[in-house]
């Protein structure tokens, strides 16, 4: 099998393309094969779109730094301060 | 008592402890640790207050604090599974064929939430929680220091012992995971 056949239907390949253009670059070659592949291959085309998806979802997860839905108990937090002010009072 | 005027411990508590421990939880999915981590953190900060020159923030030096005892936990999680970390998710499915055709079984299918701006949909997000939660720990490791953090890949690959050809070994089954885990559980 030729090169370029090869990506066309190695999908595993492809998907990996996939990542490796989200984070970083792709050579000129990666490029053409990966278009390819994408061309004729709609499963991995809905990959690639999810893949971008849950992303952009994780990263304005995580930088959201307002997050309601994660709090700690407002016990712990009080225990913590008083850590804090006896340290402060040692020295 | 506390000589240096650029922080002020009193408010610690108020203002960043919440905002370290989410960012300590979404990291290491593990809510004890996380929790010991902040109070860590802030004893670690006290410490050291007095090099402290307030060039940053308070929260960004909190943060980094933070950050690199989240490392050290990577590290000391991710020793012994030198070769890949695959050690954990040996049930990970195959998805391709030798030849690298899909299994017709792990194909992706649509969510249906593409086009309705999924990024405001708190349910799925909760479902994409779940999933990150079921990553073997080097995985989440990577995933979050590239994704979230978008540190460089060098940087990342010294931190964790990981080689390059494995970062991306890594980076590709992660993203296969998390994504069949997330067509498994929501549609």
């Amino acid at each position: 099998m030729g090169p370029l056949k090869k990506i066309v239907y190695n999908c595993k390949q492809a998907t990996f393309l996939i990542e490796k253009k989200l984070i970083g670059r792709l050579t000129f070659r990666e490029t053409i094969e990966l278009r390819i592949h994408l061309y004729g291959c709609s499963v991995c085309r809905i990959f690639g779109k999810q893949s971008q998806l849950i992303n952009t979802m994780v990263q304005q997860f995580f930088r959201s730094t307002d997050n309601p839905s994660v709090r700690l108990d407002d016990d712990f937090k009080q225990e913590l301060q008083h850590r804090i002010e006896e340290e402060l009072n040692k020295n | 008592m506390l000589a240096n005027p650029a922080i002020n411990p009193h408010k610690w508590v108020e203002n960043y402890a919440d905002y370290l421990y989410a960012y300590a939880l979404g990291r290491l999915n593990d809510e004890e640790q996380a929790r010991d981590l902040v109070q860590e953190v802030f004893l670690a900060a006290l410490e050291r207050a007095d090099r402290f020159e307030g060039k940053s923030s308070e929260r960004t030096w909190l943060t980094a604090i933070l950050k690199n005892k989240i490392i050290d936990i990577y590290r000391k999680k991710s020793s012994g599974l030198t070769t890949i970390g695959i050690a954990n998710a040996e049930q990970e499915p195959d998805f391709f064929w030798e030849d690298g055709h899909w299994h017709e079984e792990h194909w992706p299918k649509e969510f249906g939430v593409e086009d309705n701006d999924p990024l405001h949909h708190k349910e799925f997000n909760q479902v994409l929680q779940k999933c990150m939660q079921k990553l073997p720990p080097l995985w989440l490791a990577v995933f979050t220091m590239k994704h979230i953090d978008e540190q460089p890949t060098p940087a990342i690959c010294t931190e964790l012992k990981v080689s390059d050809s494995n970062f991306w070994v890594i980076i590709h089954r992660t993203k296969l995971n998390l994504r069949a885990c997330l067509q498994k559980t929501w549609i």
